[in-house]
């Protein structure tokens, strides 16, 4: 948490710093959508992402393309990549790897492959595409982000990327003037819920000139979130309401079919 | 139609499960079982996860059951002197089997102490019903009686201390092997999320020699209140139970079961068993080709922590 705070106001420092540097644009940014519901016909939802390259009162915008990249997070979560080997004949889960405190949901979107407008060491140092994204293991004692192509990581962000909760989208943002663009948040119906961060990064010549962030929350809503949170909170109760409500569906089932 | 299942955290099409309890109440039905032992692979196979299907499918279970029993006891075919003493047993097999189900899930072995448990336990009570039904069919066919209660024939531990006479199932015998019968069957239904009930009557009719006419209807009794329990503790221990699944199970179920209990008198008894040990069987087969061939992906993730 202490850490994840200090993170975040060095992400802060460091985004105000690049900003004044730059100082000659800014980003602002909306979001179709601020609270997606998830409710029981929830099937996923693409969010759209709207935004504009202001140029800083006085001065103007400059010529160059500018390329852009969208980076959201869902929230945090620890999960366990296990791996199979034969023992004996049958097939067990012998070594595993614990991620803490990784996205649960990871979507990298840019207007084009990144490599084709920033260089490798920039991409490293901003965290951009999921092969930058730390994403921290527990190794023994340590807490450290491995090279990308460690086979527990690949693996991790592979499965991930089966269930459509970590992405990267090379043309996800489109400008649709040089100045404005729009980008397509992809949320899959199993999308996790909580509070999502959102990374805007503005680039021109090969550096970031400009960023900007904005949050999203995905909520269970109505009946759903209801169920979910009688389970959690009140484990017992909702135990003995699920055995009656079998019961009750039972004898209702006798009831109406009984023949003697 | 796609609904949210609130707890499995997936959408899932409500047809596509209310066909899955319809077919599988069908056949629980038929045979007088809870089903279980086909719903929890159904419902893996389709991708919700094996914690919260073996949670969730306690109390559809439970609802088949309370129709079967409400019908027995209607019948009068219910022996409850026996069905208390098994009872005794389930509970205690019950809490021991939900702490281990919770155990094994922190260890990342759960998924392979399911699919291990299942083909142990399918194969052998497989093998052992296609066997015992085929020698029944032979007999008959021969025109020898069907010998299920040989008078006199004790085995030692019928003999141990504590015996008791049930009345209504007319078996003078110690209450030590109805415990452990029961406390077998309330471990296994709690780990595996299946009343076991396909494992109870035979050992009912085979262990303990209870007359055909009792067996089924004093077997629900342990079987519904060890997954009525088993609901309640998932629910409190793991907070894995969804509802909305096990709603949706449920009325498929109910109303599957109906027909396939009419479907079941058709057929004659040692029919009927030979078909449920060759299903059994099918079963546990194509959980060992699970665990033997090599998985597609060796890889797969576990949530540990939500905060």
């Amino acid at each position: 948490m202490t850490m994840r705070r200090l993170m975040l106001m060095l992400a802060i420092v460091l985004g105000a710093f690049g900003a004044r540097q730059a100082a000659a644009e800014r980003l602002v940014v909306s979001l179709s959508n601020h609270r997606v519901q998830i409710t029981s016909n929830f099937v996923g939802e693409d969010l759209v992402l709207f935004g504009t390259v202001e140029p800083d009162p006085g001065k103007t915008v400059r010529q160059a393309n500018y390329d852009l990249v969208v980076t959201v997070t869902g929230p945090r979560m620890t999960f366990r990549t296990r791996r199979k080997e034969r023992v004996l004949g049958i097939w067990v889960n012998t070594t595993s790897r614990e991620f803490v405190q990784v996205p649960s949901y990871l979507a990298v979107l840019s207007n084009r492959p990144f490599a084709q407008f920033a260089n490798a060491e920039t991409l490293r140092r901003l965290q951009i595409g999921l092969d930058n994204f730390l994403l921290p293991q527990r190794i023994g004692p340590d807490i450290a982000d491995t090279v990308h192509d460690d086979p527990f990581r690949v693996a991790f962000v592979r499965l991930k990327s089966d269930q459509r909760l970590y992405s990267e989208i090379s043309n996800g943002v489109t400008f649709l003037t040089p100045t404005v663009f729009r980008a397509a948040i992809p949320l899959p119906a199993d999308v996790p819920t909580g509070t999502y961060g959102i990374n805007v990064k503005l680039f021109a010549g090969g550096a970031m000139i400009a960023h900007t962030t904005s949050a999203l929350e995905v909520i269970k809503a109505g009946f759903e979130q209801y169920v979910a949170e009688a389970a959690a909170s009140n484990g017992l109760l909702y135990g003995i309401a699920t055995t009656l409500m079998a019961l009750m569906i039972g004898w209702i089932a006798s009831a109406v079919f009984r023949r003697d | 139609m796609q609904i949210y299942l609130p707890i499995a955290d997936v959408p899932v099409n409500i047809f596509l499960i209310l066909a899955m309890g319809l077919a599988v109440g069908f056949i629980s039905g038929m045979f007088g079982i809870g089903g279980g032992f086909l719903m929890t692979p159904l419902l893996i196979f389709i991708g919700i996860s094996p914690a919260v299907v073996v949670a969730s499918v306690s109390p559809q279970i439970a609802a088949s059951l309370f129709t079967g029993f409400l019908a027995y006891w209607r019948r009068r075919s219910i022996d409850f002197a026996l069905g208390a003493m098994l009872l005794i047993g389930g509970g205690a097999g019950t809490v021991i089997g939900v702490w281990l189900f919770t155990l094994l899930r922190a260890v990342d072995q759960l998924d392979l102490m399911i699919g291990l448990a299942y083909v142990t336990l399918l194969s052998v009570v497989g093998v052992l019903m296609v066997s015992e039904s085929v020698r029944a069919i032979n007999r008959a066919r021969r025109g020898q009686p069907a010998d299920l209660r040989r008078p006199g024939s004790h085995a030692w531990f019928h003999r141990l201390p504590l015996k008791f006479r049930f009345k209504r199932s007319r078996i003078y015998v110690s209450v030590i092997p109805v415990w452990a019968i029961g406390a077998i069957i309330g471990f296994i239904g709690a780990v595996l999320g299946v009343g076991g009930g396909f494992m109870l009557v035979p050992m009912l009719i085979y262990l303990l020699r209870v007359p055909t006419a009792t067996v089924i209807g004093t077997s629900t009794i342990l079987t519904l209140v060890t997954m009525t329990t088993a609901t309640i503790l998932h629910a409190t221990a793991n907070h894995l139970v969804d509802a909305v699944l096990a709603l949706i199970l449920m009325i498929g179920g109910v109303s599957g079961a109906q027909f396939g209990a009419r479907a079941g008198q058709k057929i004659r008894g040692e029919r009927l068993r030979l078909l449920l040990g060759i299903l059994v069987l099918l079963v546990g087969i194509r959980f060992a080709y699970d665990l033997v061939v090599a998985p597609t992906d060796l890889f797969s993730i576990r949530l540990v922590k939500n905060p």
